[in-house]
């Protein structure tokens, strides 16, 4: 115990030495995830709308304050000739433009009905899709409140209720991939790194030749990388609750320890990969390549693995972060609790013992 | 027993035979020396040794233990300093002597007399890291590690190499007084002057053994006198002296060629006036104790021509 304890001192020794490394690794989580939760999102934020009201009344005022209350949209310009509206698109003044038909109250007290023209800058269709949405449900919550219970229109109309996530935030998505990546990266990369550092400097040749047993060794160079991304939990997990506005749902305990099974498995997989690469390089780019790029595409963290042709999701059932994620957004997002997360920890957990296994079985305890 | 019992190993990498036969025994409490040029399988013999490397053939065994068998127990009482500066560059020199000594079950401050001779040298640096250390403390800092859990052999791969003169002389008195605590040293090194510190010395070359004995058993065993020559011009004098009838070799040798007159060569002054004759200039020849180098080179010579 008493070998062990210097080993991982020394270990820590090697991580606090290197500031700027450390530095990286535990800003490197919350760049990642105020990158993903503010800048690369695919939400829609104060677009700028301009207002064409041939109408005046009470109704159209009521919406367009509404709008401008929402925190999607902001009203910058008042129109008064449709011929206004191209220019204004292309001076890039606004992207939406919201115009009311001459008599829109009255149209909607008599009928029932009026209608809104929605004018969209489409240059990008996603967000264009996104914000006439918006734009619409504010249309139609006004139309609700106003409606006079008696001339309810007979028909069909759709209410469409988004579970988990009503607001379509894009941080629900992004916190349980960052979380399923960095930890790989950190985990993976740095434990690999560190035992092949070993090896280039020729310390591991000493150590070899020391009565301390292999699994000594690897052991302390595994504890305190997990406990730096014990840390990186802890601050992802902080800041997605107070800054990004993404509650943990679920069970606590269930999501700490998925996220501790998926931390050893990381572990492991670093070990893996110190028993392959030769040098410091071919280890970061074997964790880079081999283990980030699937687990960016085929995670489910960018593109949904339901919608993968068949052999890609095939493939991605073999990327531990696949399920990783798949149990953070069960816990996080929807607020389960342990029994939803069970498969999940399963295949992970076995996913760990294969993986140390195979690294022991490859551990030389000589130097070829 | 003796502390260390080599037979026959063999081990190629690939194409390349890196050991062909080694034999040798060294005795307990012996200073011996692995001597030869880079390449000649020093190294892979000390990982052999060291349990570090799986011997193709052959047997060797350190304290009467095998080295595949009872690999653990080797590792138990072995100090080994490799040849590259093998510490951790970015922990000061305190925590490098801590961590080994720990590694080996121990502590600083149990075993702190076994290494004091040497890390007093480099105590006043204890807080500096070791990466910033210069050569000469660096190899003394590796040689208190490996020390630090009181091995009962140790073995040093070319522990001065790339270290000045004043810190291989105090390198050497080092292991001088770790040979009168019983401590048995099998220590490699290109440098024949270092040659004549041990007890006995293996020569070593392109994976073989061409000679155990003491340095004076080697010297003595040179065959035949030896001369050297000095002259204004040392470059012509090395052509004039090989084109001579009575040089069988010769060679440059820091300030003077070393000559190696034929069996039949009469004295030093004849084939100083037949120089002179030819134009060389200030011509001194004269006769001179063989060293390690000449006997080494001579070996080496007599190989290539069998």
């Amino acid at each position: 115990m008493e070998r062990f304890l210097s080993f991982a001192k020394k270990e820590l020794l090697h991580i606090l030495r290197d500031k700027r490394t450390m530095l990286l690794l535990l800003g490197m989580p919350i760049a990642q995830i105020v990158l993903f939760g503010f800048a690369i999102s695919t939400e829609v934020g104060n677009t700028k709308v301009a207002i064409l009201d041939l109408a005046r009344d009470e109704a159209s005022r009521r919406i367009e304050r509404d709008l401008d209350a929402s925190r999607y949209f902001e009203v910058v310009a008042h129109l008064e000739d449709a011929a206004e509206v191209e220019p204004l698109f292309r001076r890039g003044k606004a992207s939406l433009v919201v115009v009311f038909q001459d008599g829109f109250r009255e149209s909607l007290l008599r009928d029932g009905s009026a209608e809104i023209q929605l004018i969209a800058d489409a240059t990008d269709p996603n967000t264009a899709t996104v914000f006439l949405q918006y734009a619409t449900s504010v249309a139609t919550a006004y139309a609700r409140e106003n409606q006079p219970p008696a001339a309810a229109p007979v028909g069909i109309v759709p209410q469409v209720r988004l579970l988990y996530n009503p607001q379509l935030k894009g941080a629900y998505n992004f916190v349980p991939g960052v979380l399923g990546m960095m930890m790989l990266l950190v985990c993976a990369m740095m434990t690999s790194i560190s035992i092949v550092r070993e090896r280039e400097t020729g310390t591991m040749e000493v150590l070899l030749v020391s009565p301390v047993r292999p699994i000594f060794v690897i052991l302390a160079k595994m504890a305190p990388y997990f406990l730096l991304s014990c840390v990186n939990l802890a601050t992802v997990l902080l800041v997605s609750v107070f800054v990004l506005d993404v509650p943990v749902a679920g069970s606590l305990p269930a999501l700490v320890l998925v996220s501790f099974v998926y931390i050893l498995l990381a572990l492991a997989l670093g070990l893996l990969i110190s028993t392959i690469a030769a040098t410091q390089v071919a280890a970061m780019l074997v964790s880079g390549m081999a283990f980030m790029l699937p687990v960016i595409l085929l995670s489910g963290m960018m593109f949904p693995v339901e919608s993968m042709p068949a052999a890609l999701q095939w493939i991605s059932n073999a990327i531990p972060a696949r399920w990783y994620i798949a149990a953070v957004k069960d816990v996080m997002i929807k607020g389960l609790g342990f029994q939803a997360v069970a498969k999940e920890l399963a295949i992970l957990s076995g996913m760990t013992v294969f993986f140390v296994a195979v690294a022991l079985k490859n551990f030389k305890t000589r130097l070829e | 027993m003796p502390a260390l019992d080599v037979r026959d190993l063999d081990r190629s990498f690939g194409s390349t035979k890196a050991l062909e036969g080694v034999s040798f025994s060294v005795e307990d409490g012996e200073l011996f020396g692995l001597i030869g040029p880079d390449g000649a399988g020093k190294t892979t013999l000390f990982r052999i040794l060291s349990t570090l490397l799986l011997a193709d053939r052959g047997t060797a065994a350190v304290d009467g233990f095998d080295v595949v068998r009872d690999a653990r127990k080797i590792r138990e009482r072995v100090g080994y300093m490799p040849g590259r500066f093998s510490l951790y560059q970015d922990l000061t020199v305190e925590e490098n002597l801590e961590f080994f000594a720990n590694v080996f079950g121990t502590t600083v401050a149990r075993n702190r007399h076994l290494v004091d001779d040497i890390y007093r040298h480099i105590e006043p640096f204890r807080k500096r890291k070791a990466g910033a250390l210069s050569g000469g403390m660096k190899q003394k800092l590796a040689l208190s590690c490996a020390l630090i859990h009181k091995p009962s052999v140790l073995f040093l791969d070319e522990p001065t190499t790339g270290v000045d003169p004043v810190s291989r002389k105090e390198f050497w008195n080092i292991l001088a007084n770790l040979r009168s605590q019983r401590i048995t040293i099998v220590v490699s090194t290109p440098y024949m002057d270092e040659a004549i510190l041990c007890d006995r010395v293996a020569l070593m070359d392109d994976g073989r053994v061409l000679r155990i004995d003491t340095p004076d058993g080697i010297v003595e065993g040179f065959p035949g006198p030896l001369w050297i020559a000095r002259a204004r011009n040392m470059h012509a004098l090395l052509s004039g002296l090989r084109d001579d009838p009575d040089v069988e070799s010769a060679f440059a040798f820091g300030d003077a060629h070393h000559v190696k007159p034929r069996p039949d060569a009469k004295d030093p002054a004849g084939l100083a006036r037949r120089l002179e004759e030819r134009g060389h200039q200030e011509v001194v020849v004269a006769p001179a104790r063989p060293g390690i180098e000449d006997c080494f080179i001579e070996m080496l010579g007599r190989k290539v021509s069998a």
